[in-house]
């Protein structure tokens, strides 16, 4: 075989991949997209077509007109945005202690912390309904903002422990030199300079409170209360058999939009992150 | 006082908030779930606590349900991990190559990942549907399911469906920590192989795999984990139905559904506790595999 033959070859091959690749990673989002404008006539049709014939925003309307989505959206925002705030300012301030303070005792803290972040969240589930039942919380907001905190506080941590440790040391020497006390230093030159770092880490954080389902389902008993994972994996036609497929793709859809738009800015924001972070002035 | 001891009292105390939540919130129901499991109790006030030992865990093993649950946790597992891992590494290669519009194929497969399970559940759980579903359409056309068949409901296909999902999402993750590991490679070392004649399989075999042998190491130990407490993805397709049930699943049976009407919450703890032994063997692999430098 001749070297121009091999290179055809590799060039056909290659391309067969990218695009079996490609479709397999965004078919089912596109499909969900194509059924969310699709009217129920030709949605339940046996033989269903790749685009929509006549597509409709019906769905898109009556996601909202029959049943509460965006009082589920907004509980959503309420409790994945507070879950953040609280877990980065917590993080942040452990992350930093164990990257760049003389602690004794600190092996001890990191196994503690990585040891939870594999926890199964089954094994505590009973015990933890027990007590968010106890202190009234079932059903608040409050009462699913603490798990996740603590579900998303280790992973947090320790990415930001990481992110402190490749920050110049000398920036925080200088300043120490120059009489800068250690919590204005943290606050005035560590943190701001940290800015990319902390928003990567916020919206992982953001996302795994998003997508929760295990706690969510179990600690919000009533529709008016879901989280977004929990009312698409609850959603019900008007009767038992017939599932409302249309609504529920535009129920997915939109929900899921926004979250690989964030995730598509998250990936040049980790390259950002962790170039750009470096020495300036 | 001593700088030093300042110091580290000013890192503990920057420490203690984080760690306070996580002992309430994550340690002290883990150590409730490990004494409730040695009691027959309930979650109606009127069921009486009764000391039990280790008679919870004897029952357990004598259940035919949990060793279903255990079967297909293992099933699921072993299959799953397996596939991401194999056509992780083929697609972390293949995104390795120069070619346009690396950028957009790599970024594409963030999506899967990025969807939340409950709802990618139901997108598939919809390509899955019988009468109108487009995957059922296919795998008809191709000859791998009979026409009229629901795939979800019957005992041969549900769980693979599961799986696909599963790896559907999973693999493309697990594709870029493996990329990760291949962009680390001098290319250097494939140019010399070359030199010196090495085929393609010889190039991969002896250069590419024990190169990110340790990153797929690590990526399978955490996926595995991952996989062991499959909740969701099963809960949504099937709840648990036609030996499709996992061990989280059974376990949230226990817990919330029949621990209001009898005594089962203390067996339910107990299977808590087997399914976070379990996980705990893999945790600790996987802790010792990255090698922390702890100062």
């Amino acid at each position: 075989m001749s070297v121009k033959t091999k290179r055809i070859i590799y060039n056909i091959v290659l391309t067969i991949s990218v695009i079996f690749v490609l479709i397999w990673c965004i078919f089912p989002f596109y499909w969900a997209v194509v059924s969310s404008l699709k009217p129920n006539s030709e949605l339940f049709d046996p033989n269903p077509t790749l685009w929509p014939k006549s597509p409709t925003f019906s769905n898109y309307v009556k996601v909202f007109q029959e049943r509460p989505f965006h009082v589920n959206i907004w509980n959503s925002v309420v409790v994945s945005g507070i879950t953040t705030i609280v877990t980065l300012i917590f993080g942040s301030f452990a992350g930093y202690a164990i990257a760049r303070l003389h602690m004794k005792g600190k092996s001890f803290v990191m196994i503690l912390i990585l040891a939870v972040s594999m926890f199964p969240q089954i094994s505590i589930l009973g015990s933890l309904f027990v007590i968010l039942r106890n202190m009234k919380l079932i059903n608040t907001y409050l009462g699913l903002i603490l798990p996740y905190v603590a579900i998303t506080l280790p992973l947090t941590t320790w990415i930001l422990q990481n992110f402190f440790r490749d920050l110049p040391k000398e920036i925080e020497e200088a300043a120490a030199i120059d009489g800068c006390s250690r919590t204005r230093t943290l606050f005035q030159i560590v943190f701001p300079m940290s800015a990319p770092g902390l928003v990567a880490t916020g919206l992982l954080t953001f996302i795994s409170a998003w997508n929760e389902f295990l706690f969510a389902f179990t600690f919000m008993q009533k529709p008016d209360y879901y989280t977004v994972p929990v009312a698409i994996a609850m959603f019900s036609g008007r009767t038992q058999y017939e599932q409302p497929w249309g609504q529920l793709m535009a129920a997915a859809v939109i929900v899921t939009v926004p979250l690989v738009v964030l995730v598509l800015i998250f990936q040049n924001r980790i390259i950002a992150g962790l170039s750009a972070g470096g020495v300036k002035g | 006082m001593k700088a030093k001891t300042r110091e580290t009292l000013v890192a503990w105390g920057m420490v203690i908030p984080a760690l306070l939540v996580i002992s309430i919130i994550a340690f002290l129901p883990l150590f409730q779930t490990f004494y409730n499991s040695f009691f027959e109790t309930g979650l109606r006030p009127d069921i009486e606590k009764k000391f039990v030992g280790f008679g919870n865990y004897v029952e357990l093993f004598k259940d035919d349900r949990f060793q279903d649950a255990l079967k297909n946790t293992i099933f699921f597992t072993i299959v799953s991990v397996i596939l991401e891992t194999i056509f992780g590494l083929l697609i972390a290669i293949l995104v390795n190559q120069p070619f346009k519009m690396r950028g957009v194929v790599r970024a594409a497969m963030l999506i899967p990942w990025a969807i939340p399970t409950a709802i990618s559940s139901q997108m598939w759980k919809w390509m899955f549907d019988p009468s109108s579903g487009i995957l059922t359409k296919l795998l008809e056309a191709l000859n791998i399911v009979e026409p009229g068949v629901p795939i979800l409901a019957m005992p041969n296909t549900a769980m693979w469906a599961i799986i696909a999902v599963d790896v559907w999402k999973t693999t493309p993750f697990m594709a870029l920590l493996i990329l990760a590991g291949l962009q680390l490679i001098p290319e250097e070392l494939y140019e010399a192989a070359r030199i010196d004649g090495a085929n393609i399989w010889q190039r991969f075999s002896k250069i590419t795999l024990p190169m990110v042998q340790s990153t797929i190491g690590v990526a399978l130990i955490f996926r595995t984990l991952d996989a062991l407490r499959v909740f969701d993805v099963v809960f949504i397709m099937t709840r648990g139905s036609v030996n499709t049930e996992t061990l989280a699943v059974y376990n949230r049976v226990l817990l919330m559904d029949r621990a209001f009407s009898g005594a089962w919450f203390g067996y339910g703890s107990a299977l808590s506790v087997i399914i976070f032994v379990l996980i705990s063997i893999f945790a600790v692999i996987y802790i010792r595999s990255l090698r922390i430098k702890l100062e």
